[in-house]
């Protein structure tokens, strides 16, 4: 009796989940599938927002994401290499630099936000400007770079994380084989454990990718804009952005029921995105699992 | 004192922490000749095998002494180039383990780590290492194949010339049939006899007759001590000690 009722329940319970997320994503499909034109995408707002089209914002995430990609995987990916092959295993430090990085997964991302504000521009940017521009105002600013730097730092746990176990994955057998030829363990780790963990890397960093595109707080003070007439080029340009296009559309337009048809279509855009991220995640992930499963 | 291409083992000890995994014994194996190391599992015959290859190195908490010259150089030294040391004494562990890559990648993974790409020279060596490990006709045309496409058997006669590849001056095995069919294992110790001509082969095994068989030399380990080391054919008809007797004999182990 007890166990037929928990069944429900829990049936139930599932049931809510997935209505709900058909609903957010039916409604959004529904209002947001009208104003989706190709020109939509590849033009510009006009008439504060309320026409127009939201390519600036596409190519500033894209932009964006880029930056950040370039900084994150890098540095998450030897963080995780130092971590799992180069430190004394149990070790304080090693077990000190884990807890800062989960810390740092829960962090929430206004702080971040706040954080690229006072480090990146205020301590950084003014500093690099007072070193080398004579104290002109280049680099102490909000930038499309110290976004995205603020945006890896947001991300870098997840690199880490994945990476860390994708090489957890790799059997030492494989280590010790290594060495037992004469390797040096930064052939060891170039040979054998990063070919090997390329996949858990790269579903790293598209995951990182799907979280940073969608992220509004840590760029409001770094460097996203309300409006420009014109895209980003250089390093410490502005730019404008998918999610904080949203907000902007949504809480600061004259018009905001003009923006609504824009706005849902926006919604569509930014949704559709990290969709395709996520599943690409999914799949290179899962083809490798296959893989690693058939090798062993 | 010790002929060229000679493996020198001097009052080895290894201990973790209070435990003796090793107590103080002396041994040596010259060129062309197979030691063969017996004895019950946890005996310490793969932890002799580490230290000879430095792999010990990567264990925590494991303590060394003595010395083992190679050539009239102690290997254990602190200022050794350990690499060096593990390519000049090969190992081919109990496990097969092919690298997730084709034969030829795995056949020349130690040669590229040592800067030899010259796809003639890793050619010929490929050639003479296939066919010391008797296994040359099975693969000739196989090569570019992933190496885990191999049987088991297959896999394990690869890593055998997977270490040959690095031509080294003693090479040891650390229970390498363990897990193999009658065949593939007659054929590895024919290998064997061919091998020990050019260098020094040290053979851990669980199974006593394979020593019997393919010995020069055996040793009988037992709970960390070198119970007593002779000719094979002396240690197998007339063993000195009560403990060896019994072991192979069958009683214990």
């Amino acid at each position: 009796m007890m166990g037929r009722f928990f069944i429900a329940l829990s049936a139930l319970c599932c049931a809510v989940i997935v209505a709900m997320t058909a609903f957010v994503l039916g409604d959004i499909a529904y209002f947001g599938w009208e104003k989706l034109t190709l020109s939509f995408l590849l033009a510009a707002p006009e008439q504060g927002m309320a026409a127009g089209g939201i390519f600036p914002a596409i190519f500033g995430t894209f932009f964006l994401v880029l930056i950040m990609t370039v900084a994150v995987i890098p540095l998450g990916v030897m963080t995780a290499v130092y971590l799992n092959e180069y430190a004394p295993k149990h070790s304080r430090l090693v077990q000190w630099v884990r807890l800062a990085i989960a810390n740092l997964s829960g962090v929430p991302a206004i702080v971040f936000g706040l954080f690229g504000l006072g480090f990146f521009i205020d301590f950084v940017g003014k500093g690099m400007d007072a070193a080398f521009f004579g104290s002109r105002l280049v680099f102490g600013q909000p930038a499309i770079l110290w976004a995205a730097l603020t945006l890896a730092l947001l991300t870098l746990p997840t690199v880490v994380v994945a990476t860390e176990e994708a090489l957890r994955a790799i059997p030492d057998s494989h280590r010790e084989v290594a060495y037992s030829l004469g390797a040096t363990r930064l052939q060891m780790v170039r040979r054998v454990v990063l070919p090997q963990a390329i996949g858990g890397i790269l579903t790293g960093g598209i995951l990182a990718v799907s979280r940073g595109a969608g992220e509004v707080a840590p760029i409001l003070f770094t460097g996203a804009a309300y409006f420009l007439p014109y895209l980003p080029k250089k390093l410490n340009d502005q730019f404008m952005e998918l999610g904080y296009h949203i907000y902007v559309m949504a809480t600061q337009s004259p018009d905001v029921e003009a923006t609504k048809p824009i706005l849902y279509s926006t919604v569509f855009v930014l949704l559709a995105l990290t969709f395709v991220l996520n599943f690409t995640a999914i799949w290179v992930r899962s083809r490798i699992r296959r893989r690693l499963r058939l090798a062993k | 004192m010790n002929a060229p291409g000679g493996l020198f083992i001097e009052a080895l000890a290894v201990r973790a922490g209070d435990k003796e995994l090793l107590k103080p014994f002396s041994l040596r194996v010259d060129r062309g000749e197979i030691l063969g190391v017996i004895g019950p599992a946890g005996s310490g015959k793969s932890t002799l095998l580490r230290v000879l290859n430095r792999l010990v190195d990567l264990d925590d908490g494991l303590s060394v002494s003595g010395t083992v010259q190679l050539d009239g150089a102690n290997i254990l030294g602190p200022e050794v180039d350990v690499p060096s040391v593990r390519k000049r004494i090969g190992i081919v562990f109990s496990v097969q383990v092919p690298l997730p890559m084709s034969i030829y990648d795995n056949l020349a993974f130690g040669p590229r780590l040592a800067g030899v790409t010259d796809p003639g020279g890793l050619g010929t060596l490929m050639e003479e290492s296939l066919r010391a490990a008797y296994l040359w006709d099975e693969v000739e045309d196989r090569l570019r194949e992933p190496a885990s496409n191999l049987s088991g058997g297959q896999q394990q006669r690869m890593c055998l010339a997977r270490t040959l590849m690095l031509r080294p001056e003693v090479l040891l095995l650390d229970e390498p049939c363990s897990g193999l069919d009658p065949i593939s294992t007659a054929k590895i110790e024919e290998a064997l006899q061919g091998l020990k001509k050019r260098m020094a082969v040290i053979l851990v095994t669980n199974n006593v007759k394979q020593a019997s068989r393919v010995a020069d030399k055996t040793a009988f380990l037992l709970m960390g001590e070198l119970v007593e080391c002779g000719p094979t054919q002396d240690l197998f008809t007339n063993p000195k000690h009560k403990r060896t007797e019994e072991y192979i004999t069958g009683r214990f182990g």
